[in-house]
């Protein structure tokens, strides 16, 4: 992977309470989550997150409530102020950033999407999406313009004029992109953006969000506490839990090699099949009679797989991408691959 | 009679009790001291102890010297409040000669047109013009427009002061618990208490002496729902304007403000009611309007004359109610109709 860094978060520590910033070499030496509540009253929010998030690729960040997903996503535009650490956007440090720099920087280099849409209801849809060149002086013509480009994009052409309670959830959201997309910022931070919706809109937006990436290569770094979805989207996954990083990397890898017993119970409840891709479980080529395998992309799904030989199990697949032959694997390799793994460490429970 | 004259003689303070005291008093005292039963004992109040010891202060003493105290900064106040408030009486005399020197044929088309135009409804428009003819009809038309201008006037001071105090406590939470017991305290004290240290202040015949003490009575629900309307602004808006780098400025006047309007509009109907309530008290401290004619039928106990006048201030009240609600509807409706 030789893509640049685009956000790159070191040694970020939050401890919420008065006087947080005592409190961080205390964290540092090992004291944990409970103690510091019991002893210090202040609550450790997030601790010692190194994450390096790459531009144009979609980072997601996992964990259920509590797991300061939620927190970690607000530092980098510094809604909330970290205790201790750096958040490098392109290098520079944005701590440094004070007053209008400040200001400047969350309207033209990372716009957010909410999860509640956050969308003022005073405000037309057209007028919420140019908020961002509202904010910074552009014309009305130019705002306009900008605005009825992204809204028909993203298929709400002929409701610029409506205003956000008219429109679904689901619609809603999309202006909550808009918004976003108007900015044109390299950085997208999601927030949620899909939990608030049923499964079948929230499907769609997903769809909606890896096509537009296709074309808009933005660097996004999605929250999410659902694994399904966190691993449609991801390029890179981080699992957050009690405000650390149990692990991160390529997210088939994750599921092939879970960390910890956390992230194992995670991984038990999805539906591997859809998940996992032939090159994850694929075994290398070492000159065996490939004659009557069938080809297959490197990215399918194993589901897909099973289906296009309609669950036949003396099938033989080799995968190829770009129109080299990379590996291959038969039906017993799917079968294998569906037993979740356990992680190292047995887990006696 | 004193029970704590023994106290006293105990403590060895009666040789200082006694410095300027008539000795026959002192003899009475002790006499009556001996006799007193555990029965009457009296709660060593101010004016009990001193029956007892005369250099103890009364209580009337601690009252006349919030007087004399009051009387004290009272010049160092007046010049610095009467400058200060002079616009207030010259806005009141202002309005009072336009509302009342305008002849009866332009200002009621005026008025009702005015109402018709803020409220966007005819049916309103109606019901201000039916009031107004019933005013002139039964003659008290002069009081009702004298009460009109008092109360105008004093509403625009309330919300140009009030919306701004409200918009700062709701942005500082020691601000607000510095003036959330001053507002507690103006709207519990009896109105005719505030109006006493305004009597000391100003003439009686300055119209901002009853300017001041209506204003002060109905600017609390202004403050008061400005306050909570911008605290109560949906949390997540405010974060979405922060992401996308609003500063302050823009962010009260393009979110907070528009979004508390409604809530701002309902403290200032509430502030209308009440400038209504206390013109009428004002009376007593020569504002003119509907309420001089109740004064006169307290005073005179002419029941037929007050009756009436309380009941052109009820058409009064009905009607600033459903002009200012109606107002505050259509607020709403801009803003979330859809």
């Amino acid at each position: 992977m030789s893509k640049k860094v685009k956000v790159s978060v070191q040694g970020l520590y939050k401890i919420f309470g008065d006087d947080g910033a005592s409190k961080v070499d205390l964290v540092k030496n090992g004291m944990t989550k409970a103690d510091l509540l019991d002893q210090h009253g202040h609550v450790l929010g997030l601790q010692d997150i190194n994450v390096d998030m790459k531009e144009g690729e979609i980072t997601v960040i996992m964990g259920l409530s509590g797991s300061g997903k939620s927190t970690l996503i607000r530092h980098l535009n510094r809604l909330i102020e970290p205790t201790a650490g750096k958040i490098l956007l392109d290098g520079e440090d944005i701590l440094s950033l004070q007053g209008d720099d400040l200001l400047e920087m969350r309207r033209t280099r990372m716009s957010m999407v909410f999860q509640k849409f956050a969308l003022f209801p005073h405000r037309t849809v057209a007028e919420n999406a140019a908020l961002a060149l509202e904010v910074g002086g552009a014309s009305k013509q130019e705002q306009r313009a900008e605005a009825e480009k992204w809204l028909a994009r993203l298929g709400l052409k002929g409701f610029e004029d409506s205003y956000p309670n008219q429109l679904s959830g689901g619609m809603q959201q999309r202006v909550g992109i808009a918004r976003a997309l108007c900015a044109h910022s390299e950085v997208m931070l999601l927030d949620e953006a899909f939990s608030a919706l049923d499964p079948i809109i929230r499907s769609q937006m997903q769809d909606l969000l890896l096509e537009l990436q296709k074309e808009l290569h933005k660097t996004i770094i999605f929250i999410t506490h659902d694994l399904d979805e966190a691993l449609k989207l991801a390029d890179h996954l981080v699992i957050l839990k009690d405000g650390y990083v149990i692990q991160q990397g390529e997210p088939q890898h994750i599921i092939l090699n879970p960390s910890d017993v956390y992230i194992e119970r995670f991984v038990t409840d999805i539906n591997r099949a859809r998940v996992l891709r032939t090159r994850s479980i694929m075994k290398p080529l070492a000159g065996q009679d490939l004659g009557v395998a069938l080809p297959v992309s490197a990215d399918d799904n194993l589901e897909s797989v099973i289906e296009m030989v309609n669950g036949d199990t003396s099938k033989s697949f080799v995968v190829e991408s770009d129109g080299q032959q990379l590996g291959y694997f038969d039906m017993h390799d799917i079968v294998a691959a569906m037993v979740p793994q356990r992680a190292e460490e047995e887990w006696v429970g | 009679m004193s029970s704590y004259s023994g106290l006293f003689d105990i403590l060895g303070m009666r040789d200082w009790c006694d410095e300027d005291k008539k000795p026959s008093l002192l003899s009475l005292g002790k006499l009556k001291g001996g006799e007193a039963n555990w029965y009457d004992l009296n709660f060593p109040s101010l004016d009990n102890l001193h029956e007892a010891c005369s250099k103890v202060p009364q209580t009337r003493d601690f009252t006349a010297g919030i007087e004399d105290g009051f009387l004290a900064i009272r010049p160092a106040l007046r010049t610095v409040l009467d400058p200060l408030t002079q616009p207030l009486s010259w806005a009141l005399d202002g309005a009072l000669w336009l509302f009342t020197s305008t002849p009866w044929w332009a200002l009621v088309p005026l008025l009702t047109l005015l109402c018709v135009f803020f409220t966007k409804s005819w049916k309103i428009g109606a019901l201000v013009l039916s009031f107004m003819l019933t005013f002139l009809f039964i003659d008290h038309y002069d009081h009702a427009m004298q009460t009109l201008a008092i109360i105008v006037v004093c509403t625009v001071i309330c919300v140009l002061v009030g919306v701004p105090l409200g918009i700062a406590m709701s942005k500082s939470d020691r601000l607000q618990r510095m003036i959330t017991p001053v507002l507690d305290m103006l709207q519990t004290l009896p109105t005719f208490v505030y109006l006493i240290p305004l009597i000391f202040l100003f003439k009686i015949t300055e119209p901002k002496l009853y300017g001041l003490a209506i204003i002060l009575y109905a600017i609390v629900p202004v403050v008061r729902l400005t306050n909570l309307g911008i605290r109560l602004v949906d949390p997540d808006v405010i974060e979405a304007a922060e992401a996308y780098g609003l500063n302050k400025r823009k962010k009260l006047w393009g979110v907070e403000i528009p979004l508390a309007l409604p809530t701002i509009m309902a403290g200032v109907n509430q502030t209308i009611m009440m400038s209504l309530a206390m013109v009428v008290i004002a009376s007593l401290v020569s504002a003119p309007g509907l309420g001089t004619l109740v004064l006169d039928g307290i005073n005179n106990l002419r029941l037929g004359v007050g009756f009436v006048a309380g009941f052109a201030i009820v058409l009064l009240a009905i009607l600033l109610d459903r002009v200012s609600k109606a107002a505050l509807d259509r607020v709403n409706a801009t803003q979330s109709n859809h």
